[in-house]
Formats: structure tokens, C-alpha cells, sequence
């Protein structure tokens, strides 16, 4: 990359070779480690909630009053987890949580995508019309549509169901995720769908075997951005859910802390199950993540 | 090439050049098919965005408490609205919610993206590190928050006090309870700092290397190049931050209820206690056209003044 001996004497020349690269490429191996000190401190500032969150679920119930402040409970009363997720049922929040995730994930995937590849692959009159409208509801606070969405729901009787969390998922899947996908569809070379044309492949054989296979970590972004969006969810199951049986998990939590309103061991044990789930995915698909923000972060340029 | 005598560009589609009656038949035909992969998408616009919206214009010009069928009433519910001081404090304690947790919350977030962009080891490792908290369900971090903020036990007055800073009451204290909620909010600048990140590393290494020539140092490099470049994420983290920073509602709703003093009484729990507590649709819908309005203004504002500040690379070529 750099080659060292030809510009070492020209001042100028050094300012450019401490430019390249980076604005802050940092060439000595002392200001590398120094440089770790503020990312690490970030860190630990970033992560001590979390940490004092678990450390708070293992105390024993009572102790997490006594001061000073312990940051490691002695002893760690692991059965805190076991009283907090029997006191509620929260097998069963965690089972409405997941039919409601996993019906507006797939039809998040299913209709966003058919959307997706119409606005970035097909020809069509209004099409650049309809792309402003689908951006344009980016920008519409879910405020707007609340009380009608409801006012909706209840017409068709399944206020107090599962349905209204995740039946709307299911028509677009949402302008956020259409936007995502799109961009990543613009992104494939156009020589796949006209040799697929040539070939005599229809739209649908183009978008299902063509293009969706080779969108798939596009679709895992979406996936993951949905999965989390709807796990965490906490307004509309609050409006649409009364019944304690249909809670999800968000709202359960939220009852749990009315029953416990100053036992934090238990709140803090019930509130690390919610958020162990997410977390396990965030890891085994952080690379994902990244990427899906990059490509909504195109509509910056 | 192919099809030699023809003259007209020729559509994507059709290489091997057909007839015309052929060649409108098949656009026909990719007409149909996008509008079939379009029809789930256009069918939610209506039923869940534009109906709604709609709607929500005309529940808000009526009396409408759910158990009865609504009620033309005018422009009643908005000259109630406009005498409703509740609403002039929810709209003051979100407007202070947005003003002092959007700047410092992007501030943060840029400050963390530059941290990151460097070339050292572990960097992808902190970058994950950093978003972290922004993964975690809103309910289960305001619990945690609500601990956290305990005025005698809490964590951060354990700390201010260890180092000998005033403890404030936090979420018992009318003062302190709105800082606390923006104070919450830092935690989750992984989304911004990722965008920012991707602006920070699209900057071309040739302006930097111009600058270095003209003898501009790492401060004059920062506000000269980077910072002009990095303006286009810098508005859409902005735009996206405030339109999320006005709907403010769960960490309210958790934690303080609202209180103390009606302090954290920001503009959607004022809207939902409205709409799902009183059942006061059209009351709740005035007040969430109100909102609209609002946003839709200051979107178009940022709009506007972001030609005076973003700038886009493409100009440069100009």
C-alpha cells in the first residue's frame, strides 16, 4: 500500500501520505493502542446498563437496595428466571409473541419483495408517481392512522385478536422495508432478467427463481429489521390486546411490572428473557444488520 | 448487434426485435404483471395509509365516542384543541423532548462514527458493541431505565454521587424527568452512528489528499471535507430522528406514566389517553391531525434550508 522510502522528505508529501487511506489512518503502533482507550471507554459506558440489568436479576430479592452497590451479586440467585417466568405465563406471551412476529415477517417478505422488484425491474405508467407515494408514507407519523386502523379492526371484530398485529404486514409489508429491498434489487445487473426473457421466463419465473435468490441477504436484512420491529412492538398490542391470555411478551412484561412494581431482581430477570432472543439474533446476524442500515442510508445521497 | 435495421432504441425487454403488434402485447403484459406485484402494496396504501388518513380528517371534525356512530361537529373538536392547555403542555414537552434529544442524540452518534472510523483492529467488534443497546425492546429498557434512574438506589446517582456530583430526583422530579428520558435516549445511537459510519467512509481519499497539500490540518480537513460530505447523512438521520422523536410514547407510558406533574406528558400518550382511555376519537384525531400538520411542516422547512447546508457530491462535478 504505502511505500515509505520514495516520499519520505518532501513535508507535503508526508502530509499526503498521512491523509490517504483515512482522515485518521493512524500510522504509529502507540497512537493505535491510545486510540483503544476512548472506543473501550465508549464501550463499557454504552454496556454497563445492560451489565447492571443482569446483575440486578441475580440478586436476592431485597438485596438489590443494600448500598454500596455490588456489581457482582454474592450469592447469584439463578432462580430468579425460573419465579419470574412462572409468576406470569409467559410460555405463553412468548407464543402469541411469535405467531405475530413470524405472520408479519413472511408477509412482510412475500408482498414487500412483489413490490420491490415491480418498482425496480418493471416498466409501468405511474410508476415514478407511486414511488413518491411509497416514500411519502415514510415521512406519515403512525399517529395519523392509528384511531382509523382501530376503528377498522373493530368493524371487522378482531379487536382483542392477534390479527390486526399481523395482517397488515401482508399488504407491502411496509414502505421502509419495499425502499430496502428495491435498492438492493437496482443494485443486480439487468442482464439477468432479459437472459432469463430470452430464455422465456415470465415476470414471476424471473422474480421467484432469478432475483429473490440472489436477494437473500437483502431478505435476511428485512427479515431481521421486521423480526425485531414486531418482537418490541409495544403500542398497538396495547391497544388491540385486552384478553391476558393474547399478550405478547412486550405487554406482558409491562403487567409484570404492575404485580412488581419494587421487586427489580424479578423485573430485571423477566426483562433480560425478553430481550435474550433478540440479542442471540443480533449476533448471529450483525453483519446483516449493517448492511440493511447502509442501504437505507443510500437515501441520504 | 442484433437487429440491424431498426432505428428505434430499443426496450430492455425485447431484444430480438418483434413486430409492434408483438412488442405492445408484451409491454401490455409487463404492465399487468407489475401491477399484480404491486396489487398487495396498493390495496395497504389504501386501506391502511390513505383511507386512514382521511378518516382520521373527518373523525376529527366530528363527535365520535366509539359506542355511537360519529357526529358532524365542525371545527368544534379543533377550537376545544386550541383552549386545552393539557395540549399546549404536550406539545411543549415533546417540542423539548425533539429539541434537546435530536441535536445532542446526532452529535453523539457523529461522534461515535468518527471514533470508529479508523483503521485499527476491533473496530467492527466495537461497531457491534455500540448498537447493541438499540436492539433492546423499548419496554424492557424503560424498566431498565426506571431502575437505573431510582433516585436512592439507582445506578446513576450512584455514580453522580461518587464522584461528587448533586444526585437529582430524577423521574419524581418535574425538572429532571424529561432530561432523564433524553438521557435514555443516548443509549440507542447505534442506527445513526451505522449511517453516519458508511457517509464518513464514502468520503473520496483524493479531497483529503488535496487538502493535505494545501496544507489544511486534521481540524480544517474535518470541517472542510468531511463534514460538508457527510451533510447528505447528516439530514436524513435528522429528518428520520425527528419524526421518531415526536412520537415519543412508550418510554412515557412505562415509566412515568406521564407524571410527575404532567412533565413527561408527551404529545402521543396525550393522544392515546385521548383515543383509547376516554374514547374520545375525535378529539384524539384532531390532535393527531394537529401533529400531522405539524411534522409534515417542519419536514418541509428541513427541505427547504437543507439546499443552504447539505450538500451533495454530485454538485461537485459542476
Amino acid at each position: 500500500m504505502r511505500v515509505e522510502g520514495r516520499s519520505g522528505g518532501l513535508p507535503q508529501a508526508r502530509a499526503v501520505e498521512r491523509a490517504r487511506g483515512r482522515p485518521s489512518t493512524l500510522t504509529f503502533p502507540l497512537t493505535t493502542i491510545l486510540w483503544h482507550v476512548p472506543m473501550a471507554f465508549f464501550a463499557v459506558v454504552l454496556l454497563t446498563p445492560f451489565a447492571w440489568m443482569i446483575s440486578t436479576s441475580l440478586k436476592e430479592e431485597g438485596r438489590e437496595f443494600e448500598l454500596p452497590l455490588q456489581l457482582i451479586p454474592y450469592p447469584a440467585v439463578w432462580s430468579n428466571y425460573p419465579t419470574a417466568m412462572t409468576t406470569l405465563p409467559f410460555p405463553l406471551y412468548f407464543e402469541n409473541t411469535l405467531i405475530v412476529t413470524l405472520g408479519a415477517l413472511t408477509g412482510t417478505l412475500v408482498t414487500g419483495s412483489m413490490a420491490a422488484y415491480a418498482f425496480a425491474r418493471l416498466r409501468f405508467p405511474g410508476r415514478s408517481v407511486m414511488f413518491t407515494l411509497l416514500l411519502s408514507t415514510l415521512m406519515l407519523p403512525d399517529a395519523v392512522t392509528l384511531i382509523p386502523k382501530f376503528i377498522i379492526f373493530r368493524n371487522l371484530g378482531w379487536i382483542n385478536t392477534l390479527q390486526p398485529l399481523w395482517v397488515p404486514w401482508w399488504f407491502g409489508g411496509g414502505a421502509f422495508n419495499v425502499f430496502l429491498l428495491r435498492q438492493f434489487l437496482m443494485t443486480l445487473p439487468h442482464d439477468l432478467d432479459e437472459a432469463a426473457r430470452i430464455d422465456g421466463a415470465s415476470s414471476w419465473q424471473i422474480y421467484a427463481r432469478v432475483l429473490m435468490p440472489l436477494a437473500r441477504p437483502a431478505l435476511i436484512t428485512v427479515a431481521i429489521f421486521s423480526f425485531i420491529r414486531t418482537w418490541n412492538d409495544f403500542l398497538e398490542p396495547l391497544i388491540y390486546l385486552h384478553d391476558e391470555k393474547l399478550r405478547t411478551l412486550a405487554l406482558g412484561l409491562r403487567g409484570f411490572q404492575d404485580l412488581y412494581k419494587t421487586d427489580w431482581t424479578l423485573l430485571m430477570a423477566a426483562s433480560t428473557v425478553i430481550i435474550l432472543p433478540v440479542l442471540a439474533l443480533f449476533f448471529a446476524a450483525q453483519r446483516y444488520f449493517i448492511r440493511g442500515i447502509h442501504l437505507t442510508g443510500l437515501a441520504g445521497r | 448487434m442484433r437487429a440491424e435495421g431498426r432505428a428505434a432504441p430499443a426496450p430492455a425487454t425485447l431484444i430480438p426485435q418483434p413486430s409492434t403488434r408483438r412488442r405492445r402485447r408484451l409491454l401490455w403484459s409487463e404492465y399487468r404483471d407489475a401491477y399484480l406485484f404491486l396489487l398487495p402494496w396498493m390495496i395497504g396504501f389504501v386501506v391502511w395509509q390513505a383511507g386512514p388518513m382521511v378518516a382520521s380528517l373527518y373523525f376529527s371534525l366530528t363527535r365520535y365516542e366509539i359506542v355511537t356512530a360519529p357526529e358532524w361537529a365542525g371545527l368544534e373538536q379543533y377550537a376545544r384543541l386550541f383552549q386545552d392547555d393539557r395540549f399546549y403542555l404536550a406539545l411543549y414537552n415533546s417540542a423539548f423532548y425533539v429539541l434537546i434529544g435530536v441535536p445532542t442524540h446526532l452529535l453523539l452518534a457523529l461522534g461515535a462514527a468518527m471514533l470508529l472510523n479508523v483503521q485499527v483492529k476491533g473496530t467492527s467488534f466495537y461497531r457491534t458493541l455500540y448498537y447493541l443497546p438499540s436492539i433492546i425492546p423499548i419496554v424492557a429498557n424503560s424498566l431498565l431505565w426506571a431502575w437505573m434512574f431510582s433516585s436512592q438506589y439507582g445506578l446513576v446517582n450512584q455514580i453522580l454521587g461518587s464522584i461528587g456530583l448533586p444526585q437529582p430526583q430524577w423521574l419524581q422530579d418535574p425538572t429532571w424527568a424529561k432530561p432523564a428520558l433524553i438521557v435514555m435516549s443516548w443509549w440507542t445511537i447505534g442506527g445513526q452512528m451505522v449511517i453516519l459510519l458508511a457517509g464518513l467512509q464514502g468520503v473520496p481519499d483524493h479531497l483529503y489528499e488535496a487538502a493535505a497539500i494545501d496544507g489544511a490540518g486534521a481540524w480544517h480537513r474535518f470541517w472542510a471535507v468531511t463534514l460538508p460530505l457527510l451533510t447528505p447523512s447528516l439530514f436524513f438521520n435528522l429528518i428520520v430522528a425527528l419524526i421518531g422523536a415526536f412520537q415519543v410514547f412508550t418510554q412515557a407510558y412505562v415509566m412515568t406514566k406521564g407524571g410527575p406533574q404532567f412533565s413527561t406528558l408527551f404529545y402521543i400518550l396525550y393522544l392515546y389517553q385521548n383515543a383509547f382511555e376516554d374514547f374520545k376519537m375525535g378529539y384524539a384525531s384532531a390532535l393527531a391531525w394537529v401533529l400531522f400538520v405539524i411534522i409534515l411542516a417542519i419536514t418541509l422547512v428541513q427541505f427547504k434550508v437543507a439546499n443552504r447546508w447539505v450538500f451533495y457530491e454530485g454538485e461537485l462535478r459542476r
